[in-house]
């Protein structure tokens, strides 16, 4: 498989305006000069085949982020705590249901003791009712 | 000469405070936790910490996640020795030989030499700042925004020279990083810029998002993959003294190192991650018997563990005298000083003598807390080596969340650093340097403020930054590198040091 660098061409540089976007308007051109070379030699040259990608520990440990991310707010951080470790935890080879509880149970533990007492953030820490 | 020791029992009073000592061995301790754990650097650990760092007077913090970035460097050693995988990108080189010497029964020496060998070079990168802080800070104070501007040129030169793998990468990351850094209301007009009408962005991208998610979450990631059985020399390591004919093998390795590293630290772009493999390269090449490299030799992990504490250590240099960071963790220590509101530069020293020479101070107190952590107590780093990453990941994971949201409560920003996370690991398998990205972010917008405000000053004439001498002098520099790279011999034999 030849190296497909296209993904490096953004080109969100050149909508620009005047004055505040003169700077961002010469980045953004040369940017996309720069993806077009790497681009172009890579074609020609063939490049080293790109390690393949595997999707489940990328899907699911965003996915836990996301989650968490949503979840925090409304819900208080115990459940999105649980969210984050059982999803992430799915992302990887080896699911032992105890052992994640397990952990799960430490580390909520050990984030309300820390983060919410100690240093005081402010976090829910239970859902609203 | 007389300056310089009041100046040190000045920082001295301040880093021996109790609550001071306190932050120091928290930061140590921190940073010999996330060395020795691969799948988290100092870098993400400092992005995470962050935030909970506005509570604390400036000084704590700073000494907090200067200790986190020099001990991670001790502890990324550990697990370079005895698992060959290096805890921290640093210690990448000190597998090569360090794992070996394990084989041989000798991780006890290896472990030695690498804790005597930082902590020599930990010293001397003290004794180098407190003796060039000063004058450098004073010739800053003379600085203009020509004269910035041409100087953040040479460190995102530099960050793209010293980079591994394709230079033209290098550059196109450190392009993109630039552009990221712009996004959010100019500061001449008001315009917002790349906000894609999400409320949120008219401030622009705040610098602990991106960086978890570059360096937190996509390590997480790429590491989840590699499955393979990990095995770990826990064998009761016994003897940690090197022995006398290691000494002698090894102390001018520690020397070489040490001066590498000390240079490298202070050049733009620089700092630990190089020093280890100039270093490695250098002792390889000054060896009577190269051939000794790869297959337990002393030298090979006296050299590059040494590099790398005075690389990490004398990279403060240029921030704490220029303001201007010279790599990605030095970038975040100017997100420290800022939410402490602090800026950064030649100021710092004058108007805070506390503060400089209490963080001075603060290094070789922490060097001599991390030997004691790193020898009689490298027991207990070990148990922590055979803790299986499944149960790590969520662990980190969980803490990068936390210190993302509470900067302020935004589930833009942690979208923001998923987001990034994704990138990350893309750029990962295309084999794209994240870390000059995270320097044109950082200095994205100041170089575009120095720009404009030097354009303005000089009625937009393009010539201010060659007729000041100080900018000239810098923008030669900056053209030297690049001519550097360009000349094939040279460029072999970047290629060459950093195949290793």
């Amino acid at each position: 498989m030849i190296a497909m660098l296209e993904a490096r061409n953004y080109s969100m540089g050149t909508a620009a305006r005047m004055g505040p976007g003169y700077l961002p308007y010469i980045l953004g051109g040369i940017l996309i000069l720069l993806g077009l070379m790497i681009s172009a030699r890579s074609l020609w040259l063939g490049g080293e085949a790109i390690e393949p990608i595997v999707l489940r520990p990328l899907l699911l440990v965003t996915i836990s982020v996301v989650a968490f991310t949503f979840m925090v707010g409304p819900l208080g951080l115990v459940l999105a705590t649980l969210a984050l470790v059982v999803i992430s935890s799915l992302g990887g080879f080896e699911f032992r249901l105890r052992e994640v509880f397990l952990l799960y149970v430490v580390l909520v533990a050990l984030a309300v003791g820390l983060f919410v007492y100690i240093l005081s953030v402010s976090f829910r820490v239970w859902p609203q009712w | 000469m007389v300056d310089i020791f009041s100046n040190l029992i000045l920082g001295f009073s301040v880093a021996l405070k109790p609550i001071y000592l306190l932050y120091c061995f928290v930061g140590v301790m921190l940073g010999t936790l996330v060395g020795v754990l691969p799948g988290i650097g100092a870098l993400a650990t400092i992005a995470m910490l962050l935030p909970f760092t506005f509570n604390l007077p400036p000084v704590a913090s700073l000494i907090m996640l200067a200790g986190i970035y020099y001990g991670a460097q001790y502890g990324g050693s550990t697990t370079s020795i005895l698992v060959n995988i290096p805890g921290e990108t640093t210690s990448v080189v000190t597998c090569l030989d360090g794992y070996q010497m394990a084989r041989q029964g000798r991780a006890g020496p290896a472990l030695g030499i690498a804790a005597l060998g930082s902590f020599f070079a930990g010293c001397v990168a003290t004794l180098i700042i407190v003796f060039f802080g000063p004058p450098l800070a004073e010739a800053a104070l003379k600085f203009q925004q020509a004269e910035y501007f041409s100087l953040m040129l040479l460190g995102l030169i530099g960050a793209v020279v010293l980079a591994h793998g394709s230079l033209l990468k290098a550059i196109a990351m450190v392009f993109l990083g630039l552009l990221l850094g712009l996004v959010g209301t100019d500061v001449y007009t008001g315009t917002a810029r790349f906000n894609f009408g999400i409320q949120e962005l008219y401030d622009g991208i705040g610098f602990v998002p991106p960086a978890i998610g570059l360096f937190g979450f996509a390590e997480i990631i790429a590491n989840m993959e590699l499955k393979g059985k990990i095995e770990v020399f826990t064998t009761k390591v016994q003897r940690l003294m090197p022995t006398r004919a290691d000494f002698k093998a090894a102390w001018k390795a520690v020397l070489r190192g040490t001066a590498v590293g000390s240079l490298l630290g202070i050049l733009p772009g620089g700092g630990a991650l190089l020093s280890s493999f100039v270093s490695y390269t250098v002792e390889k090449k000054v060896a009577r018997d190269p051939s000794r490299f790869g297959k337990g030799a002393i030298e090979g992990v006296a050299g590059p563990e040494s590099a790398n504490n005075a690389g990490a250590q004398t990279s403060f240099i240029p921030l704490l005298t220029l303001g201007i960071p010279g790599n990605a963790v030095m970038a975040m220590m100017v997100g420290a000083m800022m939410i402490q509101g602090i800026a950064p530069g030649p100021r710092v020293m004058t108007e805070r003598p506390d503060l400089f020479w209490g963080l001075i101070a603060s290094m070789w107190i922490g060097n001599m807390m991390l030997v004691v952590l790193n020898l009689p107590l490298i027991g207990m780093w070990i148990r922590l080596l055979t803790i299986p990453y499944r149960l790590l990941f969520p662990a980190i994971l969980l803490f990068c969340c936390i210190g993302t949201y509470s900067i302020n409560n935004s589930a833009l920003d942690m979208i923001v650093a998923a987001g990034f996370g994704v990138l990350g690991y893309f750029f990962r398998k295309l084999e794209c340097e994240p870390a000059p990205m995270v320097l044109g972010f950082i200095l994205g917008p100041m170089m575009e403020e120095n720009l404009r405000r030097a354009m303005l000053l000089s009625r937009g004439d393009p010539t201010v930054f060659l007729t000041r001498p100080i900018s000239l002098g810098i923008l030669t520099a900056a053209l030297l590198l690049l001519l550097l790279t360009v000349i094939p011999a040279i460029r072999r034999k970047r290629e060459e040091a950093f195949k290793e």
